[in-house]
């Protein structure tokens, strides 16, 4: 299938893709290095060998192959990739104004690369179906192309679990690999759930319904209680199609059925506790994303038994803040715990897993994560939600997350240990591929003010709730 | 186990504060409202409720004695309108019928406003929907029950109510032309553009709930048949107008003019529901026997008034006159700095009208109790209601009084002294925590991200955050 392809392409693509292949070894093989597998002991000496984009053996005395490219793995460490379990990686994200509120309060993200000739219609209510996307896919999206996949490599993700980001109801969610040559070469699983983002501000008479965070929530409430009605008259024109009027085929709850589970945002504590009521009100699986004010709320979570993915973007006083602007005690706090909630969350036993939220660069990236790490959250525990939990949570826990014999080759290896400061990442593997990132990109541009993150990202998740 | 020391102290002190205890207060001047004045008297509060009021009254011997010699106890405050302690909008003010959103969904029990009107007397407040819309969202009753979640603060057992509004705020249209607050020209007009259009979409709301409702006795009936059909389905927009027409649900409606209001209740009742409140209701006193005869409550202001066309033709008179004519009537604040002095707006009564002091201290108390349905639970210090009280220094419609304690079924929620005597420990963990994190030094205006200030709040509302 893939050389038919090949053959059809330009000569340009045949020639890059002949010269691409002809660096990929049949087999690889990381010698002697330490290996947290996570699902099993830490092997201080080990070899992990990489075939076929799987991960063919793992241990002490795995037998390397004599095709195998041999990685002298002494010094360095293997972990499995990194998986960033809420983000819009691999979705091209155009220039850094992506985010333009139309006249309709939509905010019209995406791909077109000319602005859309119409602004959204008015939304009058509900039954308009304002800012629902529910039936767009991560999957039909992504594409190796976006800039940020290399830069994101070099912090050592190999994975995202990537959502499209417009509207209230965004889309149906695809896990990724974070390199491939065709974008249906990265999905891994999809459809993995719907992001709900709460868009609140910029209402008023004759805008577009909602604009309120009521009338967001109220919204939502009313989609799932179409869907239900939607089901049970599907269900009961199968059974009884005689004399019943045939339910109209709708193209948004369609794409709500499909998704196994929900994202829903909540950053601050009583967030969290109108979060979980309404998920629980919604019958369906759902996930909480945000929690920066999470370490009020640790016995509910765990009570709740419900998995949350925390925002790496930890809250900060703005370098260009009002110095008349002083945050109050709770800002304080919560600027001082945010980075303490994953160790709380480890500590109590909550299912956790870290997102990017705007933070796209490998520098950004450690810097967050090793935050995190000297707030008290245990290296282990660290990797975990790194890994294992991210897969877990999204269903994908038998093929990734942790090196395995016939588990997905995805895997980074640093010198030194992760988080720490003078650690570097030497090799990436998606799919068995090998990525080296360049130092550069591991390090903050020397001099002068750098962007943090991505511009075209801000905003990402909880748009204006906070 | 550092940065945990903060949280905890904020636990151990709200523990403290609301303990479940049984409390004597002795030798206060008790206004119960209901039931006259008791000199010297006690009041005793077991399990939440009052269960004992008089001048000799025995305590159990591990009952917390508060001395309140020289000092006023009355019932505690009820505010029939406000917008405090809302998340992410008072209105949805995108559409003329915005009876699918609730504010229950929405009530942000973090909002300092909370324990700044606890600290004026306010023990419950109405928290309504804004006035965009002529039917506008599902309003909630809540407990200002501070530390606690948004949950525990609901009002058990009170009926939600539903907002209306009349007259020049439900009839704007949008701003179609201009680049208002930045938003670019809103996409088109909103309908109505006039008082006889507000008419029209009430009448046309309750037109649909009543189709509604008869869709789904029609699928009942079915079904009951043994039929199959398929549901109608659930509309979160005409579900509480069902609601107002089966009486389980309350409309405060937000209207000025005697003309409207006339049109309110003449709508009203042709679709065959009642009006609970009118909510401001400035010239109120020129209709004042035809809401008595609906009736109708009335929740007005004690001298406030002009800020728009339809409010000019008011007076400070409107309380006693309604009053006068047999409508139950109400102060309330519609405000976040009102609903912390409602004693005193209760005072003006007296000046302008000649209400006796009972009369006006009911309309901060019982009277809004009535017109929110949970007399029978509050409102007054009677045996058998909640322990919801406040001890003031002075007499509360004196205007140099101040709030010494608040009590919310038989729970300590705002005491003075402790509220003082910790601001300068918090101060200093305060100045810590800042420090590390380097904010800057400027004090400046202090404006938070957050409506919360520094200096001029108290350690309490901060510490509970």
């Amino acid at each position: 299938m893939r050389m038919r392809s090949v053959y059809l392409m330009l000569p340009a693509l045949l020639w890059a893709s002949v010269a691409l292949r002809a660096e990929v070894p049949s087999a690889i093989a990381i010698k002697d290095a330490h290996v947290v597998t996570v699902s099993g002991e830490d092997l201080p000496k080990a070899t992990v060998i990489l075939r076929d984009g799987l991960i063919q053996d793992v241990g002490a005395n795995a037998s390397i192959p004599p095709d195998a490219w041999v990685i002298d793995g002494a010094g360095l460490t293997v972990y499995p990739g990194f998986i960033n379990a809420l983000s819009t990686w691999g979705i091209p994200q155009p220039g850094p104004n992506r985010a333009v509120a139309t006249a309709g309060n939509v905010p019209q993200q995406a791909a077109p690369a000319t602005p859309a000739p119409n602004p959204a219609p008015r939304s009058h209510g509900p039954e308009d179906r304002p800012q629902t996307y529910s039936f767009e896919r991560a999957a039909d999206m992504v594409e190796p192309s976006d800039s940020r996949l290399e830069a994101v490599r070099a912090a050592g993700f190999t994975t995202s679990a990537t959502f499209p980001n417009r509207g209230i109801v965004e889309g149906l969610g695809a896990l990724i690999d974070l390199a491939g040559e065709r974008g249906r070469d990265m999905v891994i699983a999809q459809p993995i759930g719907q992001q709900i983002e709460f868009r609140v501000g910029g209402g008023g008479m004759g805008r577009s319904f909602p604009s309120s965070l009521m009338g967001n929530i109220a919204y939502v409430r009313q989609l799932y209680l179409d869907l239900g009605q939607y089901k049970q008259a599907k269900e009961t024109y199968v059974a009884h199609p005689n004399g019943n009027r045939r339910p109209e085929y709708d193209h948004d709850l369609e794409g709500l059925a499909e998704s196994p589970r929900l994202l829903l945002p909540a950053d601050e504590c009583q967030q969290v506790d109108r979060i979980l009521n309404f998920g629980r009100e919604l019958k369906v699986p759902f996930v909480v994303y945000g929690l920066h004010e999470g370490y009020r709320r640790i016995d509910e979570l765990k009570q709740a038994n419900v998995p949350v993915l925390i925002s790496l973007k930890w809250p900060e006083r703005p370098k260009d803040a009002d110095p008349n602007d002083i945050p109050n005690y709770r800002d304080l706090l919560m600027q001082e715990q945010a980075p303490a909630v994953p160790g709380m969350l480890a500590k109590a036993g909550v299912k956790f897993a870290f997102y990017s939220d705007g933070v796209d660069s490998a520098p950004d990236l450690k810097k967050a994560l090793k935050k995190t790490v000297d707030a008290g959250l245990s290296r282990a525990d660290a990797i975990r939600a790194l890994t294992v939990n991210a897969a877990e949570i999204y269903g994908v826990g038998d093929r990734l997350g942790s090196i395995e014999k016939g588990k997905i080759a995805n895997l980074v290896v640093t010198k030194g240990e992760a988080f720490d400061d003078k650690s570097t990442v030497e090799y990436v593997f998606v799919d068995g591929k090998e990525f080296q990132p360049s130092k550069e990109q591991q390090q903050p541009p020397q001099g002068g003010e750098r962007r943090g993150t991505n511009p075209a990202d801000e905003g990402d998740a909880n748009g204006g709730v906070n | 186990m550092r940065r945990l020391i903060p949280i905890a102290c904020a636990i151990a002190m709200l523990a403290g504060l609301s303990g479940a205890e049984t409390i004597l207060i002795r030798n206060a001047t008790v206004l119960t409202v209901t039931k006259g004045t008791v000199q010297n008297g006690s009041v005793l509060v077991e399990n939440g409720k009052i269960a004992a009021i008089g001048k000799n009254v025995s305590a159990p011997a591990d009952a917390t004695i508060v001395d309140a010699t020289g000092k006023y106890l009355m019932p505690g405050i009820i505010d029939c309108h406000s917008h405090t302690a809302i998340e992410g909008g008072v209105n949805e003010g995108t559409v003329s019928d915005s009876s699918m959103v609730n504010i229950k969904d929405v009530i942000d029990p973090e909002d300092i406003n909370i324990y700044r009107g606890l600290a004026g007397g306010l023990t419950v407040s109405n928290v309504l929907h804004g006035s965009a819309n002529a039917v506008g969202g599902q309003t909630i009753v809540i407990k200002l029950r501070w530390g606690k979640t948004a949950r525990e603060m609901l009002f058990e057992g009170a009926t939600p109510g539903i907002k209306f509004a009349l007259g020049e705020n439900p009839k704007r249209q949008g701003y179609p032309s201009q680049n208002f607050f930045s938003q670019g020209p809103a996409p088109e007009r909103r309908f109505p553009g006039t008082r006889m259009g507000v008419e029209e979409v009430i009448r046309e709301s309750f037109t649909d709930a009543k189709n509604y409702q008869a869709e789904w006795k029609q699928y009942h009936d079915a079904v009951a048949r043994g039929e199959h059909p398929i549901p109608p389905r659930k509309d979160l927009r005409l579900e509480p107008l069902v609601e107002v027409l089966e009486g389980k649900r309350y409309v405060h409606a937000h209207c000025y003019r005697s003309d409207e209001i006339l049109m309110l209740l003449r709508v009203a009742d042709e679709m065959g529901f009642k009006i609970r409140t009118l909510q401001h209701v400035l010239e109120g006193y020129k209709v004042a026997r035809e809401i008595a005869e609906h009736g109708t409550g009335a929740s007005t202001f004690s001298d406030w008034w002009a800020y728009k066309i339809e409010a000019y033709d008011a007076t400070p008179y409107n309380a006693a006159i309604m009053t006068r004519k047999g409508v139950v009537v109400s102060l309330n604040s519609d405000s976040d700095e009102l609903q912390r002095h409602l004693n005193l707006e209760a005072a003006k009564v007296m000046r302008y009208g000649g209400l006796s002091e009972t009369e006006a201290l009911a309309m901060v108390t019982i009277n809004p109790a009535k017109q929110l349905g949970i007399d029978n639970q509050v409102g007054s210090i009677e045996v058998g209601k909640s322990g919801d009280m406040v001890l003031f220094d002075k007499h509360p419609l004196d205007y140099y009084s101040k709030v010494q304690k608040v009590w919310i079924d038989g729970h300590d929620y705002f005491d003075r002294d402790k509220d003082l005597e910790t601001r300068p420990e918090f101060q200093k963990k305060k100045k810590a925590l800042e420090d590390k994190l380097k904010v800057a030094e400027d004090t400046g205006t202090r404006q938070g991200k957050r409506n919360a200030s520094n200096a001029a709040s108290t350690p309490m509302i901060e510490e509970n955050q």
